[in-house]
């Protein structure tokens, strides 16, 4: 037997996870059914009304961002509910399980973006001027997301109480990230100064990849405790 | 090692060296499991290590990993996947791909031939023991952890396991956490958990 | 502890002569009334906080190699404190720009960062009532607030550039120097230096009562 190389380890848990999550949506049910759910109240509330480039981009972020907390602690909560995370923490070393994790939840939120930007769009008759730098902004804010939720995630799901905390922690590292995608997005939409397109646009790139860092360096803390 | 504010044991301290044998033994609640998870690395303790040392070369933690496999009824394996994708996922995650072969083997191994593309959902809680069995058979480790080897066990699960402790212990070093007698005369030396 | 009491006899003092100083001496700013001389302790409260949630983070990172309670406690205790101080800045905050621009609140991004600083540690203290063991709960709380420390620069330096802020600009600093005229400087340096003491007094009196309370706790388990 050969000793597999440290990506195929990654892969196996992401396909495990994924394998799993396809038996049960745990996580995308209700992922998909709180971003509908919120879709049809905004669709209704704003019949015929006119909004503005900047309310737009903040519905829409504000929606990927309750949405995705409905699902994205599922990755490592299961695994402490269905006790499984001793056997995870005895067989696969805590790398590959931060990233391992940080892929899951950026396939989860990948796949409500997916869904659910095309909807809101043909919905809430959204206009669009820069679809490409749109597009980017999304994936960026995405990646941010899975990014800042890891860890904390990761203590939710070994705290007593775990739905509220996990919106309790989340909110102040999502919040800088937010307002930055809010306003690169109220750009993209037409709005805004196109000046700040690009500020916004690196600290979407700079943020989470420092927070991805630091809390990969600080994970063993969490996971072996 | 400390609970919240209250201390569970101290001052134990052991020398192993392969091939041997060590049981743990004491009443409920005086610390068995987690000494046993103490040795696996699942928890630290509040004083004191672990030091496991290969030709008089320490063992980083990292690496040990890849030395133990693990029994404990407090241990689950996922009841979506079936009894041969949880090996096969555990086994790649530790670091080796297995062939169908291997695993149908060691799913004989372990009475339970046939039943390896079932929902591990579906398995009895005997059942689930034994695929837990199945994984430390194939992972071949060096360290084998067993706490409560029987749990759930009926005889003939019983006597497939003692029989592999049996095999391990003339390999390499086995150690596992139990208070019946007959476990007990398993093992060549024995540590006593007092309250 | 003789040498304690004389620094307690010197903040008595220190904090009795800010207080005078701060409500005889000349209007501190040009363009601005009376109002203005709540900065006096309003943004002392906003810098001594700062340095609580400064000195959580220097405790937390000690924690995490020591592993030692008190360093965790000492953290903790820090923490309570900068929220205490981060309150009194957005309230004298709130105060003033009631005056200035006729409302408590509005959503200004220095408001906002305060109020963000402060949910950090509040979700600090949620995390630590929702974890136990001890061990777990002080771990858990130490990498929080590491992590926090990423967030809350971002979020009080580089955001802002993006958003208008109503704050006076150029009151302290301005081209990288102290913008303060003589008296004003004074009693405002004077202030830092007494609410700074008072911070680090009272940082000291709560971890030691935090050890009292977990030996109290120790002794009933036994």
């Amino acid at each position: 037997m050969s000793e597999l190389t440290w990506p195929a380890k990654l892969i196996a848990l992401v396909v495990k996870d994924f394998r799993v999550e396809l038996r049960t949506r745990y996580s995308l049910n209700a992922l998909i059914m709180f971003a509908l759910v919120t879709l049809f109240a905004l669709g209704v509330t704003f019949t015929g009304q006119n909004l503005t480039f900047r309310i737009h981009a903040a519905l829409i972020w504000i929606m990927i961002y309750f949405a995705g907390l409905q699902g994205l602690s599922g990755g490592f909560v299961k695994e402490e509910e269905s006790r499984t995370a001793m056997a995870l923490r005895l067989y696969a070393p805590s790398s590959v399980i931060f990233f391992g994790k940080l892929i899951f939840s950026l396939l989860i939120l990948t796949i409500l973006v997916v869904f659910l930007f095309p909807l809101y769009y043909i919905l809430m008759n959204l206009e669009i001027t820069r679809i490409w730098i749109m597009l980017l902004v999304l994936i960026l804010g995405i990646f941010g997301l899975s990014a800042t939720s890891t860890i904390t995630a990761a203590m939710v799901s070994k705290a007593n109480v775990k739905g509220a905390l996990f919106a309790v922690l989340s909110f102040p590292l999502m919040l800088p990230l937010l307002l930055v995608a809010i306003s690169a997005t109220t750009v993209c939409l037409g709005g805004g100064d196109s000046q700040a397109l690009w500020d916004s646009l690196k600290i979407m790139i700079a943020y989470p990849v420092i927070v991805t860092a630091v809390s990969f360096l600080l994970f063993d803390y969490v996971w072996n405790n | 090692m400390r609970f919240g504010l209250r201390g569970v044991f101290k001052d134990i301290s052991f020398r192993l060296a392969s091939p041997s044998s060590l049981t743990v033994t004491g009443p409920n609640g005086s610390g068995k499991s987690t000494l046993l998870k103490i040795i696996a690395g699942l928890l630290v303790p509040t004083s004191g290590r672990v030091r496991m040392e290969s030709d008089s070369d320490e063992i980083k933690a990292e690496s040990r990993r890849k030395l133990m496999a693990m029994v404990s009824p407090e241990m689950n394996f996922y009841d979506e996947l079936t009894g041969a994708e949880n090996l096969e996922f555990f086994m790649k995650a530790s670091g080796s791909r297995l062939k169908p072969e291997e695993i149908e083997e060691a799913l004989n191994e372990v009475g339970l031939q046939g039943r390896g593309d079932d929902y591990l959902k579906a398995y009895s809680s005997g059942m689930r023991m034994r695929l837990k069995y199945a994984l430390a058979i194939l992972k071949q480790p060096e360290i084998m952890i067993v706490d409560e080897p029987s749990t759930n066990l009926d005889a003939s699960g019983r006597k497939i396991i003692y029989d592999l402790m049996h095999r391990h212990q003339q390999n390499g070093i086995l150690i596992f956490a139990t208070n019946e007698d007959d476990e007990i005369a398993i093992a060549n030396e024995r540590i006593n958990l007092a309250r | 502890m003789r040498d304690l009491d004389f620094l307690k006899i010197f903040l008595g003092i220190l904090f009795i002569a800010v207080i005078v100083l701060s409500f005889v001496t000349g209007k501190p700013v040009r363009g601005y009334g009376d109002e203005f001389r709540i900065f006096y302790y309003h943004v002392p409260c906003a810098i001594v906080s700062f340095i609580a949630f400064l000195v959580n983070l220097i405790y937390s990172m000690k924690y995490l190699r020591s592993r030692y309670y008190l360093d965790d406690m000492k953290a903790a205790s820090a923490a309570e404190i900068g929220i205490v101080f981060g309150v009194l800045a957005t309230l004298t905050g709130a105060i003033f720009a009631k005056i200035t621009w006729g409302t408590y609140w509005n959503w200004d991004i220095r408001q906002t960062s305060i109020v963000v600083l402060l949910a950090v540690y509040g979700a600090y203290f949620a995390l630590r009532t929702a974890v136990e063991p001890e061990e777990r709960r002080s771990a858990f709380s130490a990498v929080y607030a590491i992590l926090a420390f990423i967030a809350v620069p971002t979020f009080g330096f580089v955001v802002p550039r993006l958003y208008d802020s109503l704050h006076p600009k150029d009151t302290l600093v301005s081209g990288g120097k102290i913008a303060l005229g003589g008296t004003v400087a004074v009693v405002f340096f004077g202030s830092l230096i007494a609410f700074t003491i008072l911070f680090f007094w009272l940082f000291n009196l709560r971890w030691r009562t935090g050890l009292l309370e977990r030996s109290r706790m120790e002794k009933s388990y036994e």
